[in-house]
This record gives structure tokens, C-alpha cells and sequence, in this order.
């Protein structure tokens, strides 16, 4: 039996990959988690294993704002999921119909506001959006529907919806660039074929495109919740750390950056914030983990 | 090497000429990069006239960074002479790592009262590291020409001071008052902060709160959030989504009659309003009553303990501790008013309105700044949220409190 040659060229191909991303992502990641394990008494940190978390879940002054933020999260990821995910693939089936005019105007159109920064996005919906200078209230005056305009951004009711729905304003462009592209690889014999079958119109769409692009929505999906449950810039931009009106629009992100580095006269706790950021990791890992093992492995898959 | 010869020529140039001129010079560490021009050429040429032995160098970095970079400089030991100092926890760290001087000794600081000089003292009162420089004021800044054309006059009273916004929203011209609750701080800082010490009777109630002896579900700390609660309906339309920025604006663009204020608005108000201005000060329940004003320190100046020129540096800080710095500075930057017991005297008429209120109330700092704010839940925050839920009714004034002092009671001892 011939000894396998150990094949030292895929280490050093992998080596500067895996030095870069350990340094700048793996090594950070433990740190936090580590960081999390410990607490400052007197200028000196000290070792506590799980206190922090304890702290976090059971205190009832943390675990009123970790469960208000995590409740403001899942309302965040839910308003994607119904809103964000749906239109995107409508659009995009709307964009891969062959007689369409003007198909790639719509598609940048849609597509540009991804690419623009969450701190223009924030500032120009405040301003949209506000009850003195905004264009929504005269708009809605000029239709006459002026009793529907509300200081949305102000109260506690509708601020994160709105939120939310900017935030789908934004990124509705990725769900349809990818179902798009997974629509047109779609081959023409099939639907054809189904065609001559009789599936024709809205029929071929649920009956032969949707299940075919299935899994690129639940790549979709899980890209959404993780993006959702990382998400901070969009409310640190309008609402500020504070995530008003009365931490209304708090979500894990901010929760975490107003603990981590601190607000206002309140000091920065690096050991609270990592526990937040801990808890972050965990929910994400435990939502991907049941995608991949849960939904994924029973996803039926067709080949084209 | 060609770094080491360099190195060595300045230094010996640096010797020979001190020991030639026998000159200090006196870096000043400072997050104002805003006020570089007027520290160069007012107040530095000022202090050097007099001192001619003594150079001092203004060196301000960026507000955010201030703090951070403070603190990297003087671990690293090259952090300048003299520290601006922000007030409460930051600086009272700074002086327990031993990176500033206790000043208690200099003569000077009898220029200043205990209020002022508490922003930067141990908690015990027994250790003052930092000359007090400036402070801001609270109270009312007002549309002159609104309240002529409306025949309106400068309230006293909370009464007349409802009576009057109840006038301006019945004639419908003018928004009664410029203030949002979307940014929060705006309602806590210029609404309960700024009428509150009339209630709690300033320091007397501080103080007491301080240690334990008042508590927040006490009539006179909660009597301010039923006040506020009054406030909402005279706020603009859509206030729940006004910011700051959009207050000032509709403010100085003759929208709004009456603008909650800190004193720090005046210059800026001064260049964008084109009405006349005018204040008043937190109307008092009753006429008659002693009113108390929110005379916030914000601004003190220390010295650092790892100094080369210690002596050089008590020098000047013993000046700005004089009347002649309090003049140059608080007539330079209208609204930051000198904290020195000595009276200044003020061009700006806004500004010398304002300022003149310490000669007819008793000053008080913000209730929340001193001890209270250092744990969790961190009761400034709190006010902030607690005042906006009160202006918009969405909770009782006494829930509000009681929230508050559990909060507090939750990690202050003297409260337990």
C-alpha cells in the first residue's frame, strides 16, 4: 500500500486566507466570547464564568431590555420575511417575463438603493417622513388623506414598522436579483413542456418556477435573519442609541452598542456588551443551524 | 539614526534657548477645537502680556475623541500641562489615576461658589482638581416680536406661563413651543431639568436626593413630570417626530413663539434668527417664590500631575480663575457663561439677561450628573425616556417616578 503524500501546496494555498480571516475574524469572535466571562471590580478584571449571562437573562432590570430588544428583532425579521421576501420575488417574476419593456431600467432602479449608504437612507426617510418638512404629509394632503399621516417615527406604536419597511425599501433589490437570476435559469423545454400540458401563465409560475427556485429563497430567508438579527446601523442613523420613542425600535444591535461602549453619562461595560454579543452569536448560530439540519437536508431538490 | 541627530539638535536647541529666554511653555490639552481662534487671539496674547515669562499653546483635538486620546497621552506620559476637564466622573477618574493635581490650595479657586466648583471635586467635597471655566444656563428663549404682536407679557408664574401658551395656540399664528421628543435628551435637558429645580429647591434637594434623604417618588421630583405632561399639547404638530435640529430651525425661522433653551444657543440663534430675542427664566409656581435656575458647570481646566511646570501652570491657572479671563471668555462665547462669584459684565444682551437670573435665583446643577448616573440602569437615560413618556401622557407622573427610584434603588446604596 503506497503512503499518501502529505500535500504541504493546499496549506500554503489556504494559509494566507486562513491567517487573515483568523486574525480579523475568528480570533475577535472567541475574544468577545471570552470577554463575556469576565467582569471589572476595582480596576481589575476578575474571572465569573456565566454570571454575565445570568445577569442578562434573569436580572429583571437586563433581561426587560434583552427581551424587549429580541421581541423587536423577531417583529424585524417577521416584517422582511412577509414584506421584503414576497415582493422581491414578485418583481422578479414580474422582470423575467419575456415581453417586459424597459426590464433592466426597473431592475437598477429597484436594485440602487442597496447600494447607498444606511446613513443616506436614515437621514432622507427622517426627512420624508417628518411632520415639518417632509414631503409624506403634503403628499397624503394633495390626495387628501392627510387625517392618515402620523409623526410614525415618533411613536412607540409604529416606529419599528416603519423602520422595518425602510429597511425593505432598501434591500428588496437582493431577493430579486437573486430570484431573477434563478428564474432565468430555468430551461425553456420545461416550461414548454408544460406548456403543452396545459400550465400556462400564473399555473406555470406556482406549479413549475416556484418549486424550482425554492431553494434560492431559502437561501434568501436565511440570509434575511441573519442580516435582521445583526442589523444596527438603519436605527443607530434615525433613532439613535437610544432606539427611541422609549426603546421601542431596540433591537439587539443597538442594545449591545449602547452597553458595549456606553451612552451619554452611562460608562461603557465591555463584559455586558460581550454577554450581549454572545447571545447574539448563539441566536444566529441556532437559527442557521435549524435551516441548514432542519430545512435544507429536506428540501427537494430538481435537476434542470 | 537621522531621526536620533534630529531628536538631539531640537533638544539642545530647546536647551539653549530656555535656558537663554528662562521661557515655560504651557500646552493646554482640550476638546473645543471649536474656540482655537479665540484662544490664540484673545485669550493667550491676553495671559501673555502679563506673564511675559510664560508661552502657552493651545492644543484642542476632535470632541469625540477628546476623552480616549486624553487618556492614551497621559499613560503615555505626553499629555500637555494643563487638562480640560469634562465635568463629573470623567475628570474625577482622571484625578483618582493620579493624572491630576489637587488644586484645593490655590488661592484662586475662593473665586468660585460650591456649585461650581462641585462638578469637579471628590465626592466628599474634600479634594477640587479643576478651575472652574464655564457653564450653561437653562431656562426660556422667547420671540420678542411674537409676544408684542399677540400682547403677550413675560410670564413668572406657571400660571401666566400656561396662560400665555394657551393665548399664542388660540391665535394660531405661532407653534406655542419648539421642542420634539424624538432625540429624548431635549425633553429631559430643557423640560425637567430646566423647570424641575424649582420644585426640588436646587441644591437643597439635590443634595438631599444625593444622599438619600428625598427619593424620586417625592412630590417635588414628581410634581416637574405632571408639568411636563402639560407641555405636549402645546408642542407643534407630529412633536413625537421632531428633532432638535428641526426645534432650532422652526424656531429661528419665526415658527414657534418659545424655545426651551440651553444658554449655548445664543450665538447660534444670534446668526440665524432675524426677530428680536429675549428669556426668561423657569416661572415659579407662585409669584414670590425663591426661583432656582439650572446653571450647569460644563467646562474646567486642570492641572496635570506629571507637569515639568508646575509652577508655571498654577500661574495660569490662577488666571483663569481672575475676572479678566471670565470677561474675555464669556463675552467671546455668548451662552457659556463664567462660573467666577466676581459678576462679569456682558455685551450681548441675551446672554447678560440670562446671566443676570444668578443674582435673583439660587444656581443648581442637573440633578442626575453628580453620583447618580455611575450604575445600571443609569438614571440620565432614564430622566430622558421618563420626560418624553410624560409629555406624551403615556404614563402617570407618580409610575414614572416610582420606575425611577426603583431603578435607582436598584444599585445606590444610600437609596436601599
Amino acid at each position: 500500500m503506497q503512503t499518501r503524500r502529505i500535500r504541504w501546496h493546499i496549506a500554503v494555498f489556504l494559509a494566507p486566507a486562513v491567517l487573515v480571516y483568523t486574525a480579523v475574524m475568528i480570533f475577535p469572535l472567541f475574544n468577545t466570547l471570552r470577554l463575556a466571562l469576565f467582569t471589572e471590580v476595582d480596576q481589575s478584571r476578575i474571572y465569573v464564568g456565566l454570571q454575565n449571562f445570568r445577569t442578562l437573562f434573569f436580572d429583571p432590570i437586563w433581561s426587560e431590555q434583552f427581551w424587549n430588544a429580541l421581541g423587536n428583532n423577531f417583529w424585524f425579521f417577521l416584517v422582511h420575511m412577509l414584506v421584503q421576501n414576497p415582493i422581491g420575488v414578485a418583481l422578479a417574476a414580474i422582470l423575467s417575463h419575456p415581453r417586459l419593456r424597459f426590464a433592466a431600467l426597473y431592475r437598477s432602479a429597484i436594485f440602487i438603493p442597496t447600494i447607498l449608504s444606511f446613513v443616506i437612507v436614515g437621514f432622507a426617510w427622517k426627512l420624508i417622513l417628518s411632520p415639518l418638512w417632509g414631503i409624506a404629509p403634503s403628499m397624503l394632503d394633495a390626495i387628501g388623506l392627510k387625517s392618515l399621516f402620523a409623526p410614525w417615527l415618533g411613536k412607540e406604536e409604529y416606529a419599528l414598522t416603519t423602520l422595518a419597511l425602510v429597511s425593505v425599501w432598501q434591500f428588496v433589490g437582493i431577493p430579486m436579483m437573486l430570484i431573477y437570476a434563478a428564474l432565468l435559469s430555468i430551461p425553456e423545454e420545461i416550461l414548454e413542456a408544460g406548456e403543452i400540458d396545459g400550465i400556462t401563465g400564473a399555473s406555470a409560475f406556482w406549479k413549475i418556477k416556484l418549486p424550482l427556485i425554492l431553494p434560492s429563497i431559502g437561501i434568501i430567508s436565511i440570509l434575511t435573519f441573519v442580516g435582521n438579527f445583526n442589523a444596527f446601523d438603519l436605527i443607530y442613523v434615525s433613532q439613535g442609541a437610544l432606539a427611541g420613542p422609549d426603546f421601542s425600535t431596540d433591537i439587539l444591535g443597538t442594545f449591545m452598542y449602547r452597553t458595549f461602549f456606553g451612552f451619554q453619562l452611562q460608562l461603557g461595560d465591555p463584559h455586558m456588551g460581550s454577554a450581549i454579543a454572545g447571545a447574539m452569536f448563539a441566536i444566529i448560530l441556532v437559527g442557521v443551524c435549524i435551516y441548514l439540519f432542519g430545512i435544507q437536508t429536506r428540501m427537494r431538490r430538481y435537476q434542470l | 539614526m537621522k531621526r536620533k541627530v534630529l531628536c538631539l539638535a531640537l533638544m539642545s536647541t530647546a536647551l539653549v534657548t530656555s535656558a537663554y529666554a528662562q521661557e515655560a511653555t504651557l500646552t493646554i490639552e482640550s476638546w473645543r477645537n471649536d474656540d482655537l481662534a479665540l484662544w490664540q487671539d484673545k485669550i493667550i496674547p491676553a495671559f501673555e502680556a502679563e506673564h511675559p515669562g510664560i508661552k502657552v499653546v493651545f492644543s484642542p483635538s476632535a470632541p469625540a475623541e477628546y476623552n480616549a486620546v486624553l487618556n492614551s497621552k497621559l499613560e503615555a506620559g505626553s499629555a500637555g500641562d494643563l487638562i480640560t476637564c469634562r465635568p463629573f466622573d470623567a475628570s474625577l477618574a482622571l484625578y483618582e489615576g493620579g493624572h491630576l493635581t489637587d488644586l484645593s490650595d490655590l488661592e484662586a479657586m475662593g473665586n468660585f461658589s460650591d456649585v461650581a466648583k462641585s462638578a469637579w471635586q471628590t465626592d466628599d467635597g474634600s479634594a477640587s482638581f479643576c478651575v472652574p471655566m464655564a457653564s450653561v444656563i437653562h431656562g426660556f428663549i422667547y420671540n420678542k416680536d411674537a409676544f408684542n404682536e399677540l400682547g403677550i407679557e413675560v410670564p413668572t408664574t406657571e400660571a401666566e406661563f400656561f396662560a400665555a401658551l394657551d393665548k399664542i395656540k388660540e391665535d394660531g399664528t405661532y407653534i406655542p413651543m419648539a421642542m420634539g421628543t424624538n432625540d429624548q435628551w431635549e425633553a429631559a435637558t430643557m423640560g425637567y431639568n430646566n423647570i424641575g429645580p424649582n420644585y426640588w429647591k436646587g441644591e437643597e434637594g439635590r443634595l438631599a436626593l444625593i444622599k438619600g434623604e428625598q427619593k424620586l417618588t417625592d412630590p417635588q421630583w414628581v410634581a416637574p413630570y405632571a408639568t411636563l405632561a402639560k407641555w405636549g399639547p402645546y408642542l407643534g404638530d407630529g412633536y413625537e417626530a421632531q428633532t432638535y435640529p428641526d426645534s432650532q430651525n422652526l424656531f429661528t425661522l419665526g415658527r414657534a413663539a418659545i424655545y426651551p433653551a440651553g444658554s449655548w444657543e445664543i450665538s447660534g440663534f444670534n446668526t440665524q434668527a432675524d426677530f428680536e430675542m429675549g428669556a426668561f427664566k423657569p416661572p415659579v409656581q407662585n409669584a414670590g417664590d425663591t426661583c432656582y435656575i439650572s446653571d450647569h458647570t460644563d467646562i474646567g481646566i486642570g492641572l496635570n500631575a506629571a507637569s515639568e511646570n508646575q509652577e508655571a501652570a498654577r500661574t495660569f491657572l490662577a488666571w483663569v480663575a481672575s475676572p479678566e479671563f471670565a470677561s474675555i471668555f464669556g463675552n467671546a462665547l455668548p451662552g457659556f457663561f463664567p462660573l467666577s462669584s466676581t459678576p462679569v459684565e456682558l455685551e450681548d444682551p441675551l446672554a447678560k439677561e440670562i446671566v443676570g437670573w444668578r443674582d435673583e435665583c439660587e444656581s443648581t446643577i442637573r440633578s442626575t450628573y453628580q453620583i447618580l448616573s455611575r450604575g445600571t440602569p443609569n438614571l440620565e437615560n432614564e430622566t430622558w425616556g421618563a420626560s418624553v413618556a410624560a409629555i406624551k401622557g403615556a404614563e402617570s407622573p407618580e409610575a414614572l417616578g416610582q420606575k425611577l427610584q426603583d431603578g435607582l434603588a436598584s444599585w445606590y446604596a444610600p437609596h436601599q
